[in-house]
């Protein structure tokens, strides 16, 4: 299949398959891949949204629909409050403001061309071809309008010196991303405006322009606040470069300028009273509705089989501990990025943070799983191996909910369409000196989870659970999908401490030289 | 070697059938119904009724080949849900069920397509193997009629290019046992005929008066063989003038309700023109009484002005057509030209036939694929009539849902071909250090193809947005037009091309 490189050194290796894709630049072979990735997802877009054709409540296809209903209709100040126009039981707003300025963009969109499906109260429930028409291309255009750019950006800045074929595999791999592809152009959300705006970050990040990052991330917060899952990262590399600096209070003041003028523009409707600006946070954090929800791959909704955390503690004492949790997770990979900040290290950062995020924080939904997804597909080259098994993972802890949506099928074609992307082109990776990833014991486990996520896969789809554990088959792969995540945190904790030493002696190294 | 080709060639198909899998749930046209009802025909009646139901208006049309295809899938389809063949119950049946099952038939018939690629491609070298591979495989005309609009052309293709394949491999008894196969499954193939008579009657049979009076007799035994495992139970029942009747229906009129842009446009708007301008200078023109896309009423002609078209002018002006290729085959019968010679032929057919279907382009440009690679001006033609074959499909798929989907195919098609031929004919210096920079190229295209390409999306812009947004329902027969005529244009270039190099 692809022509292996047997002499190892690269120059005398044969023409590879992919060459007539990456030979005229970066740019072009994006262009061409992103056509494809705007293709999968306008196909995915045919098949059904979250809560389709089931009232009363249907779903998140719904809950946008009628963000856009309100923030058409009402004015911005009534958009989070409760009132006779905006009925916050119904799908009322729980994310930041610049969601709902999004939806109120779509909302004219949609306004101007099918009136009836956001018209004040008549609209509620309204499901018809065009509606779900627009709404589908409303998702659609943000993709490729911030998504895109955004992936372009990145890898721009991050394949500056690699050879091409490699940088085509990134870009597929990135583009289609099937988590993404399956949550917002099949259940129907937004994620690719948050997470485009981080990918934006990223790179500025690596391109070395931080008072770019900070507005990018900050407006990627105040799109949804799941985005804080990437901010320990952020915070700690960019508190370890500016201490490296001359001036580290100047340079961390720039920093703050950038993100508070950012957030108070976007804010702006909502800082005018303590009051209104309370009102929204008391909106994005519903720790009313527990520490977790549904079964999602989780430490605290998999260790509720035996310990039943919501009947021992009560609320606020199960955010402290979660917070608490996630700070212990996080902390390692911070610290190392405040004592020795790298590009490379970064992303390993950004990865374990939002890990750590998902495994121990507070209302996590199967959705957030995004989030460390994405940071993973940044740093596919890498750790190709075990990235392999993260999408398999991660894919299959949604997939109760994408059965429940009725995307069967879009799942089992995105997977076949990742396996083949990633075995198009095997990238070379560097086997790392020490790695318990190694030892056949770890191979051995990792079989046996994945045939038992095959049996399960079947059992879930034609054996009904019994009737005193309806949830059986969710449970156990909630599981199997948190035991894998657990092993891959770790793992990529490990990696990133390790990067220091590699990094300092590389500098030893060069200094040698 | 062989092991990685192979490999390459299913993980091609295997990303195709991705794409065809997620575009389950779109659009189907009458044509989804028209086989599920031949699957019902085939699987309740016996074989003797098979051309004599009228159940349902979709009465089966195509050679006996076809029937048992159907029959055999009827199988299948009868374990998966009785309801599919049922002949009454099953009328305009659209479950999930017989949606998937039938999408899926298609998937699986393409395997035959990929069979046909394989078989073509074992003495091409690896760049245009995989460019083959991708102007095949993933054909977007080939995705936008079997697997949105719903038909079985990759299958039948496939047979025709593992007969074209045998032929270039110099084994034309294989060939022409092939080629008679594919007539009877469907015979609009059947244009290519006098191509193969010809190279067939020159190639293999002119070799001195014993071998060629036995290789005559062994070509003609076949054939007749294949006709007769076809139509011999229904020439047995008496039945073949009905079967007759059922394919060729020329009770039908010149053109399709669509106007495919072939040459008949160009004659019609010619009619058209000539009947307004001499109305206006004070002759008396009746304005006819038949259409063009109805059948032929009695001696009335849908032309006001030119002469009456029927359709054995179209067969004769078919011939014509072919006539030059046919020389040509008859003083040097070459294998490697056959792919040519056939794509050619289909041309004509497109150009001159009697109600062709917009969808009869895939005949030719499948073929044209296997041709594009082997020069730089194939490559040059080939670029331009893919895309313009392409986009003349797009009336096809004329829902709001689809527009996204078909716009994208045909954008990436025409990236990739950029991308598969410039990589192709780059310099020599630039493949070996391919590390460095961007490299320079061979293949170019022309100002004038350009300017004709970028009028191609104005004809879009208008015909999608401007008239509905200026004209609303009104002249909704102009954008078809407009988008027909423009695309005529094109094909008829590729015609005179496709002449020009088979005479030189």
């Amino acid at each position: 299949m692809p022509k292996k490189n047997l002499s190892g050194d690269g120059t005398a290796a044969p023409i590879d398959t992919w060459w007539w894709l990456s030979h005229k630049g970066t740019t072009t072979s994006f262009l061409c891949i992103s056509l494809f990735a705007l293709l999968i997802r306008s196909a995915v877009s045919m098949f059904p949204y979250s809560g389709a054709g089931t009232p009363p409540k249907f779903g998140d296809f719904e809950a946008q629909r009628h963000w856009m209903e309100i923030t058409t209709n009402l004015p911005a100040i009534d958009w989070y409050r409760n009132g006779t126009h905006n009925d916050l039981t119904y799908w009322g707003l729980d994310y930041p403001p610049l969601t709902a300025y999004q939806s109120y963009i779509h909302g004219l969109l949609l306004r101007f061309f099918n009136p009836d499906s956001v018209s004040l109260f008549s609209s509620r429930g309204h499901e018809s071809y065009i509606g779900k028409l627009l709404m589908r291309w409303t998702v659609l255009s943000s993709d490729a309008l911030i998504f895109f750019p955004a992936a372009l950006f990145f890898v721009l800045v991050y394949h500056r010196n690699r050879a091409k074929s490699q940088v085509a595999w990134h870009i597929a791999i990135i583009l289609l991303n099937p988590c993404l592809i399956l949550i917002d152009h099949g259940h129907f959300q937004y994620n690719c405006i948050s997470l485009g705006l981080t990918v934006g970050a990223i790179a500025a990040v690596l391109c070395g322009s931080e008072v770019l990052t900070c507005v990018f991330f900050t407006l990627a917060l105040s799109h949804k606040q799941m985005s804080a899952y990437f901010a320990p990262a952020f915070f700690s590399h960019l508190l370890g470069k500016c201490l490296r600096r001359k001036n580290p209070i100047l340079s961390l003041l720039k920093l703050g300028i950038a993100v508070i003028a950012t957030f108070v523009i976007v804010w702006w409707p909502y800082l005018h009273s303590v009051d209104d600006f309370l009102m929204v946070l008391s909106r994005l954090a519903p720790f009313e509705r527990g520490i977790y929800e549904d079964y999602v791959a989780n430490f605290w909704c998999t260790t509720s089989i035996l310990i039943k955390w919501k009947k021992l503690f009560t609320t606020p004492s199960l955010k402290f501990m979660s917070l608490a949790a996630t700070v212990l997770a996080s902390l390692p990979s911070m610290v190392h990025q405040i004592f020795s900040p790298s590009n490379e290290g970064f992303l390993y950062g950004l990865l374990n943070s939002s890990m750590a995020f998902y495994l121990f924080s507070f209302q996590v939904h199967e959705k957030s799983i995004l989030m460390p997804f994405l940071a993973a597909t940044l740093l596919a080259l890498k750790i190709p191996d075990h990235f392999n098994h993260l999408t398999y993972y991660a894919l299959f802890s949604m997939f109760p909910l994408l059965c429940r949506d009725n995307l069967l099928l879009p799942y089992l074609t995105l997977h076949l369409l990742f396996t083949l992307i990633y075995h198009s082109q095997l990238p070379k990776t560097k086997a790392s000196s020490f790695s318990f990833t190694n030892f056949p014991g770890y191979v051995f486990l990792l079989r046996t989870h994945f045939v038992i996520s095959l049996v399960l896969h079947v059992v879930y789809l034609t054996i009904q659970p019994p009737q005193k554990y309806p949830f059986l088959f969710d449970a156990l792969i909630m599981i199997l999908c948190f035991s894998y995540f657990v092993m891959f945190a770790i793992y990529t904790n490990y990696t990133q401490w390790n990067f220091s030493s590699h990094f300092r002696s590389a500098d030893k190294e060069k200094k040698q030289i | 070697m062989d092991g990685d080709r192979r490999h390459l060639l299913l993980w091609f198909f295997a990303a195709a059938t991705a794409v065809k899998l997620l575009l389950i749930p779109s659009y189907r046209s009458t044509d989804f119904e028209v086989h599920r009802n031949w699957l019902a025909i085939t699987h309740s009646l016996p074989l003797s009724e098979w051309y004599f139901d009228e159940t349902s208006q979709w009465t089966l049309d195509y050679p006996p080949f076809f029937a048992y295809f159907e029959r055999f899938l009827s199988f299948f389809a009868r374990l998966l849900d009785p309801k599919i063949v049922d002949l009454h119950k099953g009328l305009d049946y659209s479950a999930d069920s017989v949606v998937y099952f039938q999408r899926i038939t298609v998937i699986f018939s393409d395997l035959s397509l990929l069979l046909g690629v394989y078989r073509l491609t074992r003495k091409v070298e690896t760049l245009k193997r995989n460019l083959i591979c991708v102007l095949v495989v993933w054909s977007p005309g080939l995705l936008m009629v079997d697997h949105v609009h719903f038909q079985y052309n990759g299958f039948l293709l496939g047979w025709l290019l593992l007969s074209v394949s045998f032929l270039q491999d110099g084994r034309d008894l294989i060939g022409g046992f092939l080629f008679a196969v594919v007539l009877c499954f469907k015979h609009l193939f059947a244009v290519a005929a006098p191509v193969y008579f010809v190279y067939l009657l020159r190639h293999y049979c002119w070799a001195g008066l014993a071998t060629g009076l036995r290789r005559l007799v062994a070509l003609g035994s076949v054939v007749v063989a294949v006709f007769a495992a076809a139509f011999g139970p229904f020439i047995y029942n008496g039945q073949i003038q009905q079967v007759i009747s059922r394919m060729f229906p020329f009770g039908r009129g010149l053109c399709h309700a669509y106007w495919a842009p072939n040459f008949w446009v160009f004659y019609i708007i010619l009619d058209k023109g000539l009947a307004f301008t001499l109305r206006k200078l004070g002759f008396d023109v009746q304005v006819p009484s038949a259409s063009f896309t109805g059948g032929l009423v009695g001696d009335s002609s849908p032309f006001a002005v030119l002469p009456q078209i029927t359709p054995l002018t179209t067969f004769v002006m078919v011939l014509l057509a072919i006539t030059p290729c046919l020389i040509k085959a008859w003083k040097k019968p070459q294998p490697g030209l056959v792919g040519r010679w056939i794509a050619y032929a289909y041309t004509c057919g497109f150009l001159f036939g009697w109600h062709v279907h917009e969808k009869a382009s895939l005949h030719f440009t499948i073929p044209l694929a296997i041709v594009a690679v082997q020069s730089l001006e194939d490559a040059k033609h080939y670029f331009l009539v893919s895309i313009v074959y392409c986009y003349s499909l797009f009336p096809l798929l004329y829902e709001p849902q689809e527009y996204p989907i078909k716009v994208l195919l045909l954008l990436l098609h025409s990236m990739v071909m950029w991308l598969g031929f410039t990589a192709l004919y780059s310099d020599e210096k630039a493949l070996k250090e391919k590390e460095g920079g961007e490299s320079k190229s061979k293949f170019e295209i022309g100002c004038i193809e350009k300017g004709y390409l970028i009028g191609l999306v104005l004809v879009e812009i208008v015909s999608q947005f401007l008239h509905p947004y200026f004209l609303g329902d009104r002249y909704a027969f102009m954008p078809l037009m407009l988008i027909s005529t423009y695309c005529a244009v094109g094909i008829m270039y590729s015609w005179i091309w496709q002449l020009l190099k088979i005479l030189t």
